[in-house]
């Protein structure tokens, strides 16, 4: 059986008045039905540009190459309208600030006959509403919120509301983007929780895109790590989190500060602007193993080891 | 032991919430936030002394308390032993010179019409130049500020600082616009610097080199800092003592060892429960405290954490709301139609402190009601069901009434302060 998604040498250029912006370089990424894919990286490092190409969410001035294959179909090959009818009911996403998704003006109950409306015209309000409390409870959201506008919600509930109104249609895929990091560390465990249990009911598979490696470790089945729009290292969150390979996910791993760190690292400069196109490796200057090679030649991605995992160094 | 630099007594800061037209002549008491609602605590000289909690719980409210920013409602507070008196402006600008704060967003905190350099320079030119000594010159020429500004951005690590002068903050990284910040909040040499969230904006791989920079400046200029996050595994590193904060007091404090070797508060061992571990082999299922943190405008009864209390007692503060809370709940997972039509919409049921009331109307028996609510409170068990002290028809209503809270007051345990009755 073929992958979910399968995205294969995808670049996204921004063209601005200072130049272009390589945001994602070259990317490959695969996800399996049912399974969750970390994306991780640091502000800047073109993750969430990536999960808005996969949607062609991307904006005006971006261009897009490569090929985005989902469930067999090329989404960049397709017309516009097809697209628009496979997102949100094949394809759907969550973003950080719910409250900025959310029309202020439109009741919680308008959100989902809208979201239902739009691909299914016929629906009859009453229905719409029936489906509406069926998603909502699977959310674990008392019903009666329909009624109410999104600011007499509090941010748990709406992000609750947001991944109920993804689950109309029970996606195949659900890109989340950094989709608890408004949200306090309780409430963000909750949400996760939730998702946890929703995949499973759902048979979806989740993108996590976070800078947050400890939301990864607890809920990834793998892990791709972005430096600079490239990927730099990509396999199972297990053997990957136990001996990461890439110099940058080595730093990055390092640099979390959690209850048992006891000596404080970061990883020396600072991640690079994505104006014009380095020559060789775009993690070369921060890198403390680095090679003469590796300042004149991009490593491309290869298969390292026998965890089916690709890194993107001259190391290996 | 040293003397205290700072002490902090039963700190109050309420916030007035502007009432619709509609709302003034209905009338009703007048809505307060209680943003901090009782807060004690001292800083001793040269510690790290921590605020933890989520947002809303008030942490920040205190930081702004103590620069001045914003105006206690009540309480003391005392610098070296001596007190300030809060409702004279002297007396407290006299505090905010010994007392800067460090921001979340060093973007927001600079001018982006200014060099960087500048606004170092405008601080010594409103208060003039504070020497090694303490002594305060007077800025008499641009010569002597400009020097001023260069040594201030060379202090803290911007070399050369002649190229840093001239640079605007967006010209910056985050990290780099932080230690601006630090510079221009040194220039007037404080004894406590109040550091809220002041890594949060920044990137995993340098949020460490931001933390050492702090822990360097402290030993190099002997400051006290009150360090604010809502981070615990950061909290730890850099703390001597931390106080957790839920919704407007302090629940938990003292050594930053003690508490997290043996947390005794159920929140704050929820909150230790839901950092993730970034290591993907000690996945365990959390047991996580329920809902989110109420509204600060009626904070719950008794403890403030009981709604949502994994540990939760009888004696902790259940009131009418809890009822309608804990119905919403019950209702979700079940078969709504066959439920709701013997107690009602949710809706019916009206609170008011420690009981709640549901008319009933013509078609409806309310002994009936009350019977279905003792059956599904008796099923239930649960703290809440044992706050209950009598479910009675009265006319036609229907009323459920609670038990009094018992007295909440801090308590020592195992060498920390706790506020919670399961001790």
């Amino acid at each position: 059986m073929s992958a979910l998604l399968e995205v294969k040498h995808l670049s996204v250029t921004f063209e601005t008045p200072q130049g272009n912006v390589h945001a994602v370089q070259d990317v490959d990424l695969t996800i399996e039905r049912g399974s969750t894919v970390g994306l991780v990286g640091e502000s800047g490092c073109g993750k969430s540009t990536l999960g808005r190409a996969i949607l062609r969410l991307h904006p005006r001035n971006a261009s897009v190459q490569g090929s985005i294959r989902f469930a067999g179909r090329d989404l960049l090959a397709l017309p516009p309208r097809e697209v628009r009818d496979l997102r949100g009911r094949n394809l759907a996403m969550i973003f950080q600030d719910p409250m900025t998704r959310l029309d202020p003006l439109m009741r919680i109950r308008d959100h989902f006959i809208e979201t239902i409306r739009a691909h299914d015209p016929t629906v009859e309000k009453k229905e719409a509403l029936e489906r509406a409390r069926k998603v909502l409870a699977d959310v674990r959201v008392p019903s009666d919120r329909l009624g109410m506008y999104p600011h007499e919600l509090s941010g748990g509930m709406r992000q609750r509301i947001m991944i109920a109104l993804c689950l109309l249609f029970k996606p195949a895929l659900l890109i989340a983007d950094e989709p608890t990091t408004a949200l306090d560390v309780i409430l963000e465990a909750q949400i996760l929780e939730l998702l946890r249990s929703i995949m499973k009911e759902y048979n979806m598979a989740v993108l996590l895109i976070t800078h947050n490696l400890g939301l990864v470790a607890e809920f990834a089945d793998r892990v791709a790590v972005m430096y600079a729009g490239h990927l730099a290292e990509e396999g199972a969150t297990i053997p990957l989190f136990r001996e990461p390979r890439h110099p940058y996910t080595q730093g990055l791993l390092a640099s979390v500060i959690d209850l048992e760190t006891t000596q404080l690292y970061s990883v020396p400069g600072a991640p690079p602007t994505l104006l014009g196109r380095s020559e060789g490796c775009p993690f070369y200057p921060r890198c403390e193993k680095r090679m003469d090679v590796c300042k004149t030649v991009y490593p491309e991605m290869r298969p390292v080891g026998d965890d089916r995992r690709a890194v993107a160094c001259h190391l290996y | 032991m040293s003397e205290p630099i700072l002490e902090v007594q039963d700190l109050r800061v309420h916030f007035s919430v502007f009432k619709g037209f509609l709302q003034r002549l209905l009338g009703g008491g007048e809505a307060k936030v209680h943003a901090v609602d009782g807060v004690t605590f001292s800083l001793r000289e040269g510690e790290v002394f921590g605020l933890v909690g989520e947002s809303g719980c008030g942490k920040t409210t205190i930081a702004r308390t103590l620069v001045g920013l914003v105006r206690p409602t009540s309480g003391r507070i005392r610098y070296r032993g001596k007190d300030v008196n809060i409702a004279d402006k002297k007396s407290r600008f006299q505090l905010q010179q010994r007392i800067q704060m460090v921001y979340q967003d060093p973007h927001a905190a600079l001018s982006p019409a200014m060099t960087v350099g500048e606004a170092i320079a405008d601080v010594f030119r409103t208060h003039g130049i504070i020497n090694e000594r303490g002594m305060r010159i007077p800025a008499t020429s641009e010569e002597v500020v400009r020097k001023a500004a260069l040594r201030a951005l060379a202090d803290v690590g911007l070399r050369p600082p002649e190229f840093f002068y001239a640079k605007y903050p967006d010209e910056l990284s985050g990290g780099q616009k932080q230690r601006v910040v630090a510079a221009r909040v040194l220039a007037l040499r404080p004894r406590i610097i109040i550091a809220d969230e002041p890594v949060a904006m920044l990137d995993m791989s340098v949020r460490a080199r931001m933390l050492e920079f702090l822990l360097e400046l402290k030993d190099r200029y002997h400051l006290t800092y009150i360090f604010i996050t809502h981070d615990l595994a950061t909290a730890k590193f850099m703390c001597t003592r931390i106080a957790i904060m839920y919704l407007g007091r302090i629940v938990e404090a003292g050594p930053a060892k003690t508490i997290y070797a043996d947390p005794k508060h159920p929140y704050t061992r929820a909150l230790l429960q839901a950092i993730p571990i970034p290591d993907p082999e000690r996945r365990t299922q959390k047991v996580l405290p329920r809902g989110e943190v109420p509204n600060a405008v009626w904070p719950p009864a008794g403890c403030r954490f009981h709604p949502r209390c994994p540990a939760a007692l009888a004696t902790c503060g259940w009131e009418g709301r809890d009822f309608v809370s804990f119905l919403e709940e019950r209702w979700l997972p079940s078969d709504m139609e066959a439920e709701e039509s013997e107690l009602g919409p949710v809706e019916a049921w009206e609170p008011a402190d420690f009981e709640v009331r549901r008319e009933s109307s013509s078609d409806e028996n309310p002994s009936r009601i009350a019977d279905r609510v003792r059956q599904i409170l008796s099923e239930s068990g649960g703290p809440m069901a044992q706050a209950v002290t009598a479910v009675a028809v009265e006319a036609d209503e229907v009323v459920v009434r609670f038990r009094r809270p018992d007295l909440l007051a801090p308590k020592e345990v195992d060498g920390r302060i706790v506020e919670c009755l399961l001790y």
